[in-house]
């Protein structure tokens, strides 16, 4: 007996909202080539997704053990900062020691850095000082928008930098990038978890700590082996962030993503109480969530009304996939 | 007492699952001032009918009456409003709620300023009492033993107007002058016109307390006995369905060993504020019996040697080494603990019987070489037909297991890196008296293969079955150690009890 996966219903709803937009919205599934590169509905939420879907891949991770992590948002202004500072190099800045110049893979992996170095200070917290996750990266939720702050000197640095913004910008055989930077990332942490033991060893933990010592799971690494993904997963949000509008601004870059990430792999059926845990599922999630928000826009309803009509479609997804639920929707037997 | 009406009446109970016919046709009938034995082996339907009875699950045939009255709870809720009290095996309280607190929890006596806090103290005062547990009511749940939380769990039941009692399995972890605590308290009640219904794998008990024994077996109930009319031999063979005497097929061969040095040898070690004065040597081939009450620091002992807690004193040496271990090098040094308590610490509930048993062989393989699905379901499959898994289809939630099963899963999992020493805290705890002989059984094979145990069991007829030797434990430090020829229950009793 084979069960049904647990992102079954994010994708019936992520069905359903294609098939309305089918009928209802014209022109949604057209496609124009234009220079070598796909325009289009579809292509759009495909590259607006891109920061949301990285955080919530490293999101999954840290869930799946039964901690969840706040600061990424966070995460991607300072490594946007760190970026914005190596390219532009204004007056005064800390970074100014640091000469890249114009490499965009040292000044990429410098973001990525600053989201590791991140990712090992919530991993060390969680797992050597046994902060609880959530206030353990509350702490750098709050700090790291003062951190990045600090690095731009206050300043929204702006630069114009054509090959840093391709990151955002450019696309690669017809496909924008940040697309396909979601597709590598994607499929380096599904290799990762599901071609290794990690996988089983995430859930074992997220299942039963204390069991999980008992056999030998190495708790300890492995929670910062989360954290750490989950940092470079925001490091890499935060380039994109920076690439798509040529600067970075330490106040919004990234400002309220860690809880769209965290409802994209809650409605992708990630249970936020540890165990089991989808990539595919937490994927579906968040292109639902883009999918949503392309619709509205599309449709010219006030903006407002997104995160409305978001919450409602998550709230139904939970509902079905609570047993509970499901349960109390049956018809009641009848008692012989 | 027939022919008058009975206090419970079940007519024909019918429940099926998705592919099992879990009971068929379950009658049964329990007077006031009685105390039943439900009895069966794992998967006879005993946990099914008790949840048929408090709304847990609901029957797809047959009737419950009582008093007369039929009924049909939809939930323990409504059971317990019907006169249906329940105290599980695994304790169901709220550790970090105080005892008063976990015995009024839900049904708070309720004043102007909101919870009557004086009327709960009374409550609990009365209800505490009505078991014979001395505790504060004012300590957290957690900071008490089981065998005292296991009584908080009775005085919550009793705490509302019961008629029927239901104990499942309450003296799984209670050691011999608690069980008589409670044996006392259920005599009590008895007087008092309450109808107990006793759901146990200790049939010392069953013969001492009870009055009538009902028998099931495959969902069907074998029949109803007076306890004093049947003999034991013949109850448990009722109870597996075939000869007594074929159970104790094989008597143990000599534990001799001789021209092997001892791996494992500790000396003087413990730890501070926990177990003490241990002194053994494990040599291959031998089974280490821990013998103790509970609380005499069997547990404790397991743990430290594990590397789980580290001791503070004396010397712990494996292979000539001193030894400073943790689970994670214990287990690749060839030592494993299955561990007591194992909903809490052992079973990964959510994840598939495969993984839970594939897991400890896929850390010692190291993370980065993957057991492959086909290879886990072949481990898998191998201890399940070894030990006689049911039902066998891996790929299912280890919750689905009954206790007994989730064991030998457990087991299974150490016995797939086979470790040279396996220290096996209460292995049989819970579990039906077929699996009890496969467990034991089992230890005696692998023991003739040169693999060690420490085997820890309230049951101290076990214990003495399967040990080479008997370390037995006192308030925490190890006193004396008795030989497999000296060892019979006097002497060990004896040992236990003895005051210096």
């Amino acid at each position: 007996m084979k069960s049904m996966p647990s992102w079954i219903y994010a994708l019936g709803a992520l069905i359903f909202v294609l098939l309305f937009n089918a009928f209802a919205t014209p022109g949604f599934f057209e496609i124009n080539v234009l220079d070598g590169r796909l325009f289009g509905s579809v292509i759009d939420i495909l590259n607006r997704v891109a920061p949301v879907a990285l955080l919530s891949l490293g999101m999954t991770l840290v869930i799946a053990t039964r901690g969840v992590d706040l600061s990424v948002g966070a995460v991607m202004a300072m490594s946007g900062a760190v970026a914005a500072s190596l390219i532009a190099r204004p007056e005064g800045n800390i970074l100014l020691g640091l000469n890249f110049g114009d490499s965009v893979f040292l000044i990429v992996l410098a973001g990525l850095v600053t989201g590791l170095l991140c990712g090992l200070f919530n991993g060390l917290l969680v797992s050597r000082a046994r902060i609880q996750p959530i206030v353990a990266t509350l702490l750098l939720m709050v700090a790291g928008r003062g951190v990045a702050q600090l690095i731009s000197d206050g300043q929204i640095i702006t630069f114009s930098a054509p090959a840093f913004a391709s990151i955002a910008r450019g696309a690669t055989l017809g496909m924008p990038n940040p697309f396909w930077i979601v597709v590598l990332f994607a499929a380096v942490i599904l290799v990762l978890t599901r071609w290794t033991a990690l996988g089983l060893f995430i859930e074992s933990l997220g299942s039963n700590p204390i069991a999980a010592r008992n056999v030998g799971i190495n708790t300890g690494a492995l929670l910062l082996f989360v954290y750490s993904v989950t940092g470079v997963c925001a490091g890499m949000a935060g380039m994109i962030a920076a690439a798509d509008i040529q600067g970075a601004d330490a106040n919004n870059a990234g400002l309220y993503l860690e809880l769209d990430a965290i409802l994209a792999v809650s409605v992708g059926g990630t249970l936020l109480s540890g165990g089991r845990f989808s990539l595919v599922g937490t994927l579906i999630g968040a292109i639902l969530m883009q999918t949503l928000t392309t619709t509205i826009l599309t449709r010219g309803v006030a903006p407002e009304l997104t995160l409305v009509v978001k919450a409602l479609v998550v709230l139904a997804v939970c509902l079905l996939q609570s047993p509970t639920f499901l349960h109390m929707l049956r018809p009641k037997k009848v008692a012989a | 007492m027939s022919e008058s009406t009975p206090l419970l009446h079940l007519q024909g109970i019918d429940k099926r699952f998705p592919g099992v016919h879990a009971l068929k046709g379950i009658d049964f009938e329990l007077e006031t001032e009685e105390i039943h034995a439900l009895l069966g082996e794992n998967g006879a339907g005993k946990s099914t009918l008790i949840k048929v009875l408090t709304g847990v699950h609901a029957a797809d045939g047959g009737s419950i009456c009582i008093e007369g009255r039929q009924i049909a709870p939809r939930n323990p809720n409504e059971a317990v409003t019907f006169g249906i009290s329940t105290v599980y095996q695994e304790v169901n309280l709220a550790p970090n709620l105080s005892v008063a607190e976990n015995i009024c929890l839900g049904r708070e006596p309720r004043n102007v300023f909101g919870i009557d806090w004086r009327a709960v103290g009374e409550r609990t005062k009365s209800a505490l009492n009505r078991v014979g547990l001395r505790v504060d009511p004012q300590r957290l749940v957690g900071d008490i033993s089981i065998a005292e939380q296991q009584l908080v769990a009775i005085a919550r039941a009793l705490d509302v107007e019961a008629k029927v009692l239901i104990l499942d399995e309450p003296t799984s972890s209670l050691d011999q002058d608690e069980v008589a605590q409670l044996f006392a308290t259920l005599r009590r009640l008895r007087e008092e016109g309450m109808g107990i219904i006793f759901v146990t794998h200790f049939l010392d008990q069953v013969y001492e307390i009870s009055d009538r024994i009902t028998v099931l077996r495959n969902g069907e109930r074998i029949g109803t006995f007076q306890t004093d009319e049947l003999p034991r031999i013949e109850l448990v063979s009722h109870m597996i369905g075939r000869s007594a005497e074929s159970l104790e097929h094989g008597a143990m061969a000599s534990h001799e060993v001789s021209g092997h040095e001892p791996f494992l040898t500790v000396t003087n070690f413990g730890k501070r504020g926990s177990v003490q004065d241990l002194n053994f040597e494990i040599r291959s081939g031998e089974v280490i019996g821990l013998a103790g009450l509970l609380g005499s620091g069997r547990t404790e002992t397991a743990r430290l040697l594990f590397g789980i807690d580290h001791g503070t004193e004396g010397g712990y040496q494996l292979d000539n080494r001193s030894a400073h271990l943790t689970p994670r090098s214990a287990i690749s040094r060839g030592v494993g603990l299955n561990v007591e308590d194992r909903k809490a610490e052992g079973i990964f509930p959510g994840l598939s019987i495969r993984e839970n048993m594939v897991v400890v062989a896929q850390v010692k393989r190291r993370w980065w070489q993957r057991i492959s699905t086909a290879e886990q379901k072949q481990v898998a499959d191998e201890y399940v037909s070894a030990l006689q898994l049911q039902p066998p289809n891996t790929d299912r939630n280890i919750e689905n297991l009954s206790g007994g099963n989730q064991q030998k899963a457990l087991l299974g999992r150490w016995l797939a890196v086979e470790p040279r020493l396996l220290l096996l805290d209460e292995p049989t705890r819970g579990i039906d008296i077929g699996a009890k002989f496969e467990i034991m059984a089992l230890v005696e094979r692998l023991r003739l293969e040169g693999k060690s145990f420490v085997f820890i069991s309230s049951e101290l007829s076990e214990v003495i079955r399967v040990s080479s030797r008997i370390v037995v434990l006192r308030d925490r430090r190890a006193v004396t150690t008795i030989s497999r020829a000296e060892a019979n229950e006097e002497a060990v009793v004896a040992a236990i009890a003895k005051h210096e």
